[in-house]
């Protein structure tokens, strides 16, 4: 066992882990942020993407102990201070970036990492970044149209499919 | 996945000490070695994380060429080394996609020597110098086949030094599920040649395709390489491509690259 402390969602936290204890595991299991989901667990699908410091990663191939000291934020962080939804996960309501919701916590994650360093991405530009997202249910279009109108730019305009 | 000791030294030597453990394992960016420890085909007692040591990380140019540190992302790799090795930072571009840049390591893509990764292709390619906590071992040296390398037991992979071509280019035909290279093909143009390295295609893993740099080494055109063949003997054959489509591929890349390249 080892003892780690991180900050989760901007509150530091501390647990005794196993060395083998994914942060997946060490969040949902440990801390019971359940919004971070296991999809493939094998780092594929992007349904448990989180930010380790600012920049995106799976948290199912990441070891908790790993992200001692670290800066997390996941899902249930993005919400603004008031509780609002924030502009990325309006847009996804807006323009129904979702059909069954599993890979929604990911796709979100991803795309704020996306627009924070891209603010103005193309279509093509966040197709490209959302690569290592699956969503099964293929509902691609809505989640690029989320996006764009996260980024400010004109989501109507995107040619139909 | 069986239970292990984590480790995490902030230095070189101390990561060294950590290794000399009974069933220790070293631990990078865990891309690779993660998955595999989950299908329990590796089970390290003690998992050293290589992550937290400053001294082998960053991207810095040199007398020698490019250094980057080994335990330096993809992701900083494609953004840092842009300017001064720009077919080094498209191919670190194209690795994975950004969740998996943002963790995996070029020393990490090293040490493991997968037959279809990316990173090999670029070492080869641009006679680049493997440096370890032991000694320096160029690349020539370093690939010996499938999984396999020149590392010994305990041995760290600290960082890479590329001499920087006048031309080069990095042509990858995607495997779509994976993102690694179904074959891929890395050209580098030199004042004394050319040398083209080719990874996804043989059950040898990365190699040199010395007629295509003889040929190129002449005359720097994709049509230079037109009268070649490649033998399909000793190809990856798998439900992705056959033995002779990934030898066709290899030219094919080839001409692409020398084109993406002049």
């Amino acid at each position: 066992m080892t003892n780690v402390t991180m900050t989760v969602n901007g509150k530091t936290v501390s647990a005794e882990i196993e060395g083998r204890t994914l942060l997946s595991a060490f969040l949902r299991e440990g801390l019971g942020l359940t919004g971070t989901h296991v999809g493939c667990d094998t780092s594929q699908c992007g349904a448990c993407v989180v930010h380790v410091d600012g920049k995106a990663v799976k948290s199912c191939t990441m070891f908790a102990a790993d992200a001692a000291g670290a800066s997390v934020k996941t899902i249930e962080g993005m919400t603004n201070p008031d509780g609002s939804l924030s502009v990325v996960q309006q847009a996804f309501q807006d323009h129904h970036g979702l059909q069954c919701g599993f890979c929604t916590p990911g796709m979100v994650m991803s795309s704020a990492a996306l627009l924070a360093e891209n603010p103005k991405p193309t279509e093509a530009e966040i197709r490209h970044y959302l690569e290592g997202n699956i969503c099964r249910c293929t509902g691609y279009h809505n989640i690029v149209k989320a996006v764009l109108a996260a980024s400010g730019q004109d989501a109507a305009a995107m040619a139909a499919e | 996945m069986h239970n292990f000791d984590f480790v995490k030294p902030s230095s070189i030597a101390d990561a060294v000490k950590a290794l000399s453990h009974e069933g220790a394992q070293a631990l990078s960016g865990g891309q690779t070695l993660t998955p595999t420890m989950k299908q329990r085909l590796a089970a390290p007692t003690v998992l050293v994380s290589l992550t937290g040591i400053a001294e082998m990380k960053g991207v810095c140019m040199g007398d020698d060429g490019l250094s980057i540190g080994a335990a330096t992302t993809h992701a900083t790799v494609a953004a840092e080394a842009a300017k001064s090795y720009p077919a080094l930072a498209k191919l670190a571009a194209g690795i994975g996609d950004p969740a998996v840049r943002n963790r995996g390591t070029i020393g990490g893509s090293l040490a493991n020597n997968d037959p279809a990764a990316c990173y090999p292709a670029a070492v080869l390619a641009s006679g680049a110098t493997v440096m370890t906590n032991r000694r320096k071992i160029a690349a020539d040296d370093y690939f010996q086949g499938m999984f396999t390398t020149a590392l010994e037991e305990g041995e760290i992979i600290t960082g890479v030094t590329f001499p920087v071509p006048q031309k080069a280019a990095y042509v990858k035909f995607n495997q779509p599920a994976s993102r690694f290279a179904l074959t891929a093909v890395f050209v580098a143009k030199f004042a004394d040649g050319v040398r083209v390295a080719v990874t996804g295609a043989s059950n040898n893993g990365v190699f040199r395709w010395t007629e295509a740099e003889a040929a190129l080494s002449g005359n720097f055109a994709a049509s230079a390489v037109a009268g070649l063949t490649v033998d399909p003997t000793g190809m990856i054959g798998d439900l992705h491509g056959t033995p002779a489509y990934r030898a066709n591929l290899v030219k094919v890349l080839t001409k692409r690259a020398v084109d993406a390249a002049a």
